[in-house]
């Protein structure tokens, strides 16, 4: 049976990571690979690196933190965060990445997920969705960290991106992130029913429970979590274990 | 020894290649991985991995682009008899033939297609995540990996053996999907090893190990 995935997420800024686990067994935590390894070593699922990194100048510093992590982490590696075009991919691709994530630049131009997916491989083409509530049961994809509307309504575009190739969703609620009350479930159970290829829930988790309604409930197949994984109030065997105990099917 | 990792345009190689480095330095064996793009370079090899990620098409076509690759490949290992390891679409590059996007002749070491997963049975496509493995037939290259064991797969098509004698192991998507297939010194993983932790090491040091 296939498992559901927990996706630890890290967010990293000019090569250092800035939200990232806080464990006083790292030697080095605002290192990205040193984090990799040990969520590497707790048995996460995969592994997912947010570059936030604003300049421009430092834009590739990610490549080398992507070469290195690859170099010493076995597991699947999705890296997202500006990427723009072909040449963003294939550079990720090549330095160690197995999935990147577009989300602006697809907005702007859908074609670009099936250029993406027919070039690459819908496996390793993720669309990220930032979405927010608009009210009568509706969302609508949002951009810049929530901050600028579309007008586009996020299930009809995540239909439209099944359709253009993309292999995953990346769906974050902009209503739920940050505030730890658990996944917008209304959104999450809209996308994952609308479309067949797999959904990621994100954005709201605060403990456990949250994860397993994600799945359960919202009908992801796999869930991401930063700060409850970071900050070590849970660690990813006692989520994985809680999750078997509420019947869901997880690698142990 | 010298593994060879074919350079096509079309893999994941540096994955498969740190993998393989990973795995030697575990073993003790001293080695070194060459990304084969010339033909040549096969015949220096002792064991041959060919990754693959994307599309049947163009892993094909880009295959039979490199000049002389698949004579290289016949020759080093239907005639020398070398180890050779095909990972997802490598793996499914073994088929008769893939139906991805139109028809695609593939290599015709394991007879078989490559068929699309059924989406009428309720499953999510791509077939993607960890999913455990059944043991169809005890292999070496299975050595010290027991039912049940998870495996990071990626993949919307599979691979649909003629002869069932070549399943090795396999796992179950909406059905029985080949995971592991073999015959004499050709093996083919529809998941990544590299991508697989522990026990996906685990599988590419007995295939480093391996003499069949």
């Amino acid at each position: 049976m296939l498992k559901m995935r927990i996706i630890p997420c890290l967010d990293v800024k000019d090569g250092r990571v800035v939200k990232g686990v806080n464990f006083t067994q790292l030697r080095d935590a605002g290192d990205p690979v040193e984090q990799a390894k040990f969520y590497d070593a707790a048995g996460a699922d995969e592994l997912c690196f947010l570059d936030i990194t604003a300049s421009s100048d430092n834009r590739n510093i990610i490549l080398d933190v992507v070469r290195e992590t690859a170099a010493q982490c076995f597991m699947p590696l999705t890296v997202g965060g500006g990427v723009r075009g072909e040449e963003d991919v294939r550079n990720l691709l090549l330095a160690g990445a197995d999935k990147v994530s577009v989300m602006t630049a697809a907005v702007k131009n859908p074609e670009l997920v099936k250029e993406l997916s027919l070039k690459f491989g819908s496996q390793c083409i993720v669309v990220a969705i930032d979405a927010k509530s608009v009210g009568h049961g509706k969302y609508e994809v949002f951009t810049h960290g929530g901050r600028q509307a579309t007008g586009i309504d996020a299930v009809e575009y995540a239909r439209q991106m099944e359709q253009y190739g993309a292999g995953e969703i990346l769906l974050t609620s902009m209503d739920k992130d940050g505030t730890k009350s658990g996944y917008n479930i209304g959104l999450t159970h809209a996308l994952s029913q609308a479309v067949n290829i797999p959904v990621i829930a994100s954005g709201g988790v605060g403990n456990l429970d949250h994860l397993v309604q994600g799945i359960k409930q919202g009908g992801a197949s796999a869930v991401l979590a930063a700060s409850i994984f970071h900050f070590g109030e849970y660690t990813i065997r006692q989520a994985k274990e809680y999750m078997a105990k509420s019947a869901i099917a997880v690698r142990l | 020894m010298k593994i060879a990792i074919i350079d096509y345009g079309a893999g994941n190689l540096h994955s498969v290649s740190n993998a393989v480095l990973r795995c030697l330095s575990d073993l003790g064996i001293s080695g070194e991985v060459v990304l084969a793009s010339q033909p040549e370079e096969l015949d220096a090899a002792d064991h041959i991995i060919l990754p693959g990620v994307g599309a049947y098409s163009e892993c094909t076509a880009n295959l039979r682009a490199q000049k002389g690759m698949i004579e290289a490949l016949e020759e080093n290992i239907l005639r020398a008899g070398k180890p050779f390891l095909g990972i997802c679409v490598g793996m499914q590059l073994l088929a008769t033939r893939g139906h991805e996007h139109g028809i695609h002749q593939g290599l015709d070491w394991i007879s078989g297609d490559v068929i699309a997963l059924d989406p009428q049975k309720n499953i999510k496509i791509p077939h993607m995540g960890w999913n455990d493995l059944e043991i169809e037939k005890t292999h070496p290259i299975l050595s010290g990996i027991r039912a049940g064991t998870d495996m990071y797969f990626v993949h919307s098509y599979c691979f649909d053996l003629k002869d069932k004698s070549c399943l090795l192991a396999s796992t179950d998507y909406g059905g029985k999907v080949a995971a592991v297939v073999g015959k004499d010194n050709i093996i083919g993983t529809q998941f990544h090893p590299e991508k697989s932790q522990k026990y996906g090491l685990k599988l590419l040091q007995n295939f480093l190990q391996w003499r069949p």
